[in-house]
């Protein structure tokens, strides 16, 4: 179960958290939904442990442990398909990355750059790379809009395949559908991102 | 097709040059009615003042033909590419360093600064009064180059994308990694531009320092007797030589630099894919 208690947090004199509450299930996967701009990435980025709150904690969830998907692509522009995936294994792996590219639809794709990928390729491959760090970590696994870009087909395929993990998963995402795959959904407000508007599973 | 222009030009010039060197001779043989006299004169002034191409070509092959032809260009090739490499080495390792901490940054800007905007002669001249003169040339050359590597690869440090260095930290990266994969390639193009440009100022400043300290083997004192003896076709010949070896290693050093940049972002890890 991941607890997190009044969560504050401001960019200069912008506060983005203010004394933000949430509990969420430490099982399944769980969707947070809002506006543009209210919170949700910062919230992610909080449990990741890349932004320190100025004050409020969370519990349930280790940020050593959890993967976080960026918001955006963050491929490196000199390495291969095949090479994002090995790169976050603790170990060579060639048989492990191949396995996830085929997760993502990118068979053929293993010596292919980011700059000959199209969108959506590049965000299955961001993706995946983090599904192939999740599966040795064993944390929680943070998506920042994990399917922008990617068709429905895929993103449902996608979506068996982070199940498949076997982890708890909190994502954001603005497409209905992308929410409506998750097992349960949490409406959040704002900026800032002060109180839950609704939650259902 | 550029070279045959400028060589054209060459030629034209030194044609004109010739045409004044006729007037001379003209003078010299109404005073003295001397035609071979007047034939020398028209050779060796137009020689003296502007040779064209096939006189400094015929110098450039009676030179090549001695061994002491090969031995001091190999000298002066070793005097500045030794001096170049110990100009990349230092600045790649004092950019590091810069990368790394604020205060080298606070020390070595302004010396920096001041090696690249002082005259080159006057380091020539102190350098002298320190060093061997076999060593000045090689010293001058590994000045000039480090402030342009450090400045370049400082850059590079500087411009590398924040979000690749983000991922890096909370995907857990070894350090070594991430200098593999992030640091070394986004530096590399900057690091790249810095060898090629200061190649060309170790050339220069290198040869100047020869001139000033006149090693025993150098093309800088062969220029500096070509002035001495006024022998231009020897000057022009000696500075070909000089633009043959910057090219050859110029040359070499795009060939070392494409493999890098082909092969950039390359695996830490053996076995990696």
């Amino acid at each position: 179960m991941l607890e997190i208690r009044e969560l504050t947090l401001s960019y200069g004199d912008k506060r983005v958290l203010d004394r933000f509450s949430l509990t969420v299930p430490g099982e399944g996967i769980t969707a947070l939904s809002g506006p543009s701009g209210c919170g949700k990435t910062t919230l992610l980025r909080v449990l990741a442990g890349l932004e320190t709150p100025s004050s409020g904690s969370f519990a349930g969830l280790e940020p050593d442990r959890a993967v976080l998907l960026f918001q955006e692509n963050r491929l490196f522009p000199w390495r291969t398909a095949e090479q994002h995936i090995a790169d976050v294994l603790p170990r060579p792996d060639r048989e492990t990355a191949r396995r996830w590219l085929a997760a993502a639809g990118l068979e053929g794709e293993e010596g292919t750059c980011p700059a000959a990928l199209s969108g959506g390729m590049a965000r299955r491959l961001s993706l995946v790379r983090a599904l192939a760090l999740a599966e040795v970590r064993r944390g929680w696994l943070l998506l920042d809009e994990p399917f922008a870009g990617v068709d429905p087909a895929r993103a449902e395929a996608l979506m068996e395949a982070v199940r498949g993990l076997g982890l708890p998963v909190l994502l954001c995402a603005h497409e209905q559908h992308t929410v409506s795959l998750a097992d349960r959904r949490v409406d959040l407000e704002g900026p800032p991102l002060r109180t839950v508007k609704s939650a259902r599973a | 097709m550029p070279l045959l222009f400028w060589l054209l030009v060459w030629e034209g010039a030194a044609l004109c040059a010739g045409h004044r060197s006729l007037e001379a001779a003209w003078t010299t043989w109404r005073q003295t009615g001397d035609i071979s006299g007047l034939l020398t004169c028209l050779w060796e002034g137009q020689a003296f003042i502007l040779p064209a191409p096939p006189r400094v070509a015929q110098e450039l092959v009676e030179l090549v033909g001695t061994a002491d032809f090969w031995r001091t260009a190999a000298a002066s090739l070793c005097r500045v590419f030794a001096g170049a490499a110990a100009g990349v080495g230092l600045g790649t390792a004092l950019a590091a360093f810069t990368a790394v901490s604020r205060w080298a940054r606070l020390i070595f800007a302004p010396a920096v600064k001041v090696v690249r905007a002082a005259p080159v002669a006057s380091f020539i001249i102190l350098v002298l009064l320190w060093a061997d003169r076999n060593w000045v040339p090689a010293i001058i050359a590994a000045l000039m180059v480090l402030p342009v590597v450090w400045a370049n690869v400082v850059q590079g440090v500087e411009s590398t994308d924040a979000q690749l260095l983000e991922l890096s930290r909370a995907y857990g990266f070894p350090r070594r990694r991430t200098l593999t994969l992030v640091y070394v390639p986004s530096v590399l193009p900057y690091f790249a531009a810095a060898c090629r440009t200061s190649l060309g100022l170790a050339w220069k400043a290198g040869v100047a320092a020869e001139v000033l300290c006149l090693p025993k083997l150098a093309i800088g004192t062969q220029v500096s007797n070509a002035k001495t003896y006024l022998e231009t076709p020897a000057l022009f010949a000696w500075t070909l030589t000089v633009l043959c070896l910057s090219f050859l290693l110029e040359w070499g050093l795009g060939r070392l630099l494409g493999r890098l940049e082909r092969g950039k972002g390359g695996t830490d890890r053996a076995g990696d894919p």
